[in-house]
């Protein structure tokens, strides 16, 4: 690395898991962005509480590419266990990082890779005689000797170690003592690296927020009352956002009481059970879980699909099958979410790109599962989930209400309106229903899950089944008008090729665009954002000879979806594939792109 | 499959409650259970207790599971809501369902099969949690849909119709229940209507998780000669406790003239549960005591039955969750959507 490499590089903590360095991690991500600069962060972490490896990757972008660009520049190097895969990974000229108390030999580092020695443990063991203040204290260190070295403004961590100790002030002092000991280390010992940071105007009002909260908070706005879950990696922090934001939001200001109920549930199936009940009865309800637990949902999904009762489900998707990797991130729920449980069955799916799309799908869930009666699957990721994204702030309009969807009310029962719960009154295929208690002596039905006519009669007639199925089919139909559509982005010049990609995959996805249009290959794209797929996802593969399908699972399951909902030819949709846990990169993307692009073209030319 | 309706005409001199409801009104569709199952004199003690207890009709939920018990509820209160949910996950959608409205009365209607078996864990969750609700259990130790297999209520060395004899404990919901914190725990026999009516109106008026064992002989499977809950077993087997009449807030409280034998239980509602004991000793207020009881007298081969024990001022979810008056369901837009002001605030907090 000869040249300066200015606000455009990847950092990499290797830490040890339950060492306190989270936080530290944190705040220097939040350095960046306060720098004016755009920054993504990603925690990378095991299955476990304490002792384990964890890593905190930060990308920081002037240009505002937020995907994992692939490759580290400067690696923190603060975990002996993985120091030789840590080492591995900096790019040729990059930096490494690292505890230099103990000696090391030569063969322990790379000639092509530059070390930055500070000797954390012995200025933490000299300072400081309590074991934990000298764990916690290290990572104040290390933070205060990177603001140093890469040359981060050093109030910008003193603001930040005031905000973060507000309450417990007597914390600030000896964390901007521990701030200051690493700098000075490093402006007396040490020259500063060649990648550095400098103050640009780049963020704007953006926020940094992850996924989950977000989407507790969409829930909020969208007017859930009941959460009922049950804790799994990585969709917990959804359920406790929700919490947190109604203690805030939604106690009633006269007499303190709780304009919700959040239960805890024994498992994921009474989970979704108290859901469909809370749903069935007129209130707006959702759980929050990952893979396993939709497995675990099937039979309810079924349910409410068959007896048509709104749900909405959170899936925060980790790494499958089975218990899989539950701290890595995978896109690989997609066909089981679609189909969910035995039998005929389509669930509309919600798929958010970012922070504040799970802010917005989170909340719009409530009025699609309302509207279409059924169950509506929002599709987070835990890359989306559980990192903190730097987003377009949260927005509200506030002349929109509530949609409860077609509920005959009281009034309309008394003056005589037709009421049958599964009769197809406007042609969408979306009956009317009615709340429990509603009228003395109309409008009480009987639902089931087992075959009934339009007024809810049980019946085994195969023609009162299959005008019921076909009506079921018809809702589907008007679900794809009423998911968010796809938002397509054209190339500069005209192309036969497209890409279409979704969810988190998006920031990776539009960096290597321009890394691929840098080298001269133009391709149209579409980021999918609703299932049942709007006509335009159909046109646009019309529209092109070939489109690449990316996605982070193995078995192409957007691509599946796409051939069986559109009977498109399997040959025309090309997979781009990433699935090994961590977050799809933009060199990954640009890379199997570029390299079939530029076979098919050596293939053309042949012809 | 219910192919009979049944007349809308009434008999002009049937008696009317206070609401103005026949007992008529009360009623479903015609049952397709077996004649003679006791499932149907459970329906109709329900019908009654309704009645009686001047409920309006619509204001009451009615949730099962999957099974024979669980077909009931189309067979009373028809202007009730009802649920036939999935196989033994009633309590979760009953708990979802009193979640979203606290105004109406929740009647969950299982089976020994959907309660004991696959939905042991959810029965036993929805009663520690106290939600409040009426959750009958139609046990009649066998599998009647699926044509007579055991199931997990059936007594260790009882007889199958095919003579197998059943080798597994069995588990008794009283017990559990007791256990589990419910507030209000009986027992009784479908075919005792003068002692299952009180306990259903009892429970129906309790606030906090009800719950009543009524053994229920299937007259396919489970009513021959070594089976322990056929009629002749339970009537020879039966020891009552106590005699239970409800006495609503509006009626008058009658001066028992027999002290020392009857009991004045006042609920949070203001009925009165009025009990005549018949075991001298027995104490409804003591769970502890109760247990020991139940115990004791299954040793020696008798089904206690009657109210075994009521909490009268007992709490349910919603008091633990503090949640508003106003059901959840009727909360509108103002109440709900904290709207663009709070939005600023929050997203300041994330830069």
């Amino acid at each position: 690395m000869s040249t300066v490499r200015v606000n455009d590089f990847v950092v990499k903590f290797a830490n040890v898991n339950g060492s306190g360095s989270a936080s530290a991690n944190g705040m220097f991500a939040k350095s960046i962005m306060r720098m004016g600069v755009p920054v993504a962060a990603r925690n990378i972490f095991p299955s476990n509480i304490q002792g384990l490896p964890t890593w905190y990757e930060v990308r920081i972008s002037e240009a505002g590419h937020m995907g994992r660009r692939g490759g580290v520049d400067l690696m923190v190097a603060m975990n002996p266990q993985t120091w030789d895969k840590d080492l591995a990974e900096i790019e040729p000229g990059g930096y490494l990082f690292y505890d230099s108390t103990k000696p090391m030999t030569p063969d322990r580092f790379r000639p092509d890779v530059n070390v930055v020695g500070v000797p954390l443990t012995a200025m933490c063991n000299a300072a400081y005689t309590d074991p934990r203040q000298r764990q916690l204290f290290k990572n104040i260190i290390y933070v205060g000797a990177l603001a140093a070295l890469l040359d981060i403004e050093i109030e910008v961590f003193e603001t930040l170690i005031s905000e973060q100790f507000q309450g417990k002030t007597r914390l600030i002092a000896p964390n901007i003592e521990a701030l200051h000991m690493g700098r000075d280390y490093v402006l007396q010992n040490l020259e500063p690296l060649r990648l550095k940071m400098k103050r640009a105007d780049k963020v704007g009002d953006q926020i940094f927020i992850d996924g989950n909260t977000a989407a507790g908070l969409g829930a909020v706005y969208g007017g859930a009352t009941v959460c009922a879950w049950y804790p799994i990696t990585p969709s917990t922090s959804l359920a406790e956002a929700f919490t947190d934001f109604c203690q805030d939001l939604r106690v009633e200001p006269e007499t303190g009481k709780a304009k919700y109920a959040i239960v805890q549930c024994e498992d994921e199936i009474a989970s979704i059970g108290v859901v469909v009940g809370a749903g069935w009865n007129g209130a707006r309800a959702f759980t929050c879980t990952s893979g396993p637990g939709v497995s675990l949902m099937q039979e309810f999904v079924g349910l409410s699909y068959f007896a048509e009762i709104p749900a909405v489900i959170f899936d925060v998707q980790r790494g499958g099958p089975s218990t899989g990797m539950p701290t890595r991130t995978q896109q690989a729920d997609l066909i089981g979410a679609a189909y969910a449980s035995h039998g005929d069955t389509k669930h509309p799916m919600l798929l958010p790109c970012d922070p504040r799309e799970c802010f917005e799908m989170g909340a719009l869930a409530f009025d699609l599962s309302d509207r279409l009666q059924t169950t509506v699957f929002v599709m987070l990721d835990l890359d989306i989930g559980m990192n903190e994204w730097l987003c377009q702030p949260l927005a509200w309009d506030d002349s929109k209400v509530i949609d409860r969807g077609k509920v005959m009310t009281h009034e309309e029962l008394e003056a005589g309106k037709d009421f049958g719960r599964y009769l197809d009154v406007d042609g969408d295929g979306i009956p009317y229903r009615t709340y429990p208690g509603v009228h003395p002596s109309k409008g009480s039905y009987f639902t089931r899950g087992t075959s009934r006519d339009r007024y809810a009669r049980y019946s085994e007639e195969g023609s009162v089944y299959v005008d019921n199925m076909e009506r079921l089919l018809r809702k589907f139909e008007t679900a794809k008008a009423l998911v968010p559509a796809p938002v397509r982005r054209d190339a500069k010049h005209p192309t036969k090729t497209g890409v279409i990609y979704f969810g988190s995959t998006t920031p990776a996805m539009h960096e290597a665009l321009e890394m691929l249009e840098a080298q001269g290959s133009h391709l149209d794209a579409l980021r999918v954002r609703g299932f049942p797929f709007s006509d335009e996802v159909m046109d646009f593969i019309a529209a092109h000879e070939q489109v690449f399908v990316v996605e982070q699972n193995r078995d192409a399951q957007l691509r599946v979806l796409i051939m069986n909902e559109g009977g498109i030819d399997p040959a025309k949709l090309l997979p781009v594939l990433h699935f090994d846990g961590t977050p799809i990169t933009a060199r990954f993307i640009a890379g199997d792109i570029a390299k079939r692009m530029a076979v098919a073209k050596i293939t053309e030319a042949a012809e | 499959m219910t192919y009979i309706l049944k007349p809308r005409l009434h008999h002009p001199g049937l008696t009317t409650n206070a609401l103005g409801f026949t007992r008529r009104d009360y009623e479903g569709k015609v049952s397709t259970l077996c004649a003679g199952c006791g499932h149907d004199s459970i329906s109709a003690a329900i019908i009654q207790s309704c009645f009686e207890l001047e409920i309006e009709p619509h204001r009451i939920a009615k949730l099962s599971g999957i099974g024979c018990s669980s077909k009931t509820p189309d067979y009373f209160v028809g202007a009730a809501h009802g649920f036939n949910t999935v196989h033994g996950r009633m309590p979760s959608v009953l708990t979802g369902a009193n979640l979203a409205n606290r105004d109406l009365l929740y009647l969950g209607v299982s089976g020994d099969g959907d309660s004991a078996s696959i939905g042991l864990g959810q029965f036993a969750h929805s009663i520690r949690r106290g939600v409040n609700m009426t959750y009958i259990v139609e046990n009649n130790g066998v599998y009647g849909l699926t044509k007579g297999q055991f199931s997990a209520t059936s007594d260790r060395g009882s007889k199958s119709k095919k003579g197998v004899v059943n080798h597994d404990s069995a588990i008794d919901m009283v017990g559990l229940a007791l256990q589990l914190g419910a507030t209000f725990v009986a027992r009784s026999f479908s075919g005792d209507k003068t002692q299952l009516v009180p306990l259903i109106k009892a429970a129906m008026t309790h606030r906090g998780a009800a719950f009543i064992d009524v053994i229920s002989p299937c007259v396919q499977f489970n009513n021959h000669v070594g089976s322990t809950k056929s009629f002749d077993y339970v009537r020879e087997h039966n020891e009552a406790v106590n005699r239970l009449d409800v006495i609503g807030q509006h009626d008058p409280i009658e001066i028992d003239h027999a002290p020392g034998t009857v009991e004045i239980v006042t609920q949070h509602d203001g009925s009165t549960l009025k009990l005549r004991k018949l075991a001298p000793h027995y104490d409804p207020s003591d769970r502890g005591k109760a247990m020991g009881y139940l115990q004791e007298r299954a040793a020696v081969g008798e089904i206690v039955t009657g109210l075994l024990y009521v909490e009268p001022d007992a709490k349910d979810l919603h008091d633990s969750l503090d949640t508003v008056e106003t059901p959840l369901n009727a909360l509108d837009n103002a109440a709900l959507v904290p709207g663009a002001g709070a939005l600023e605030k929050l997203n300041a907090g994330w830069r």
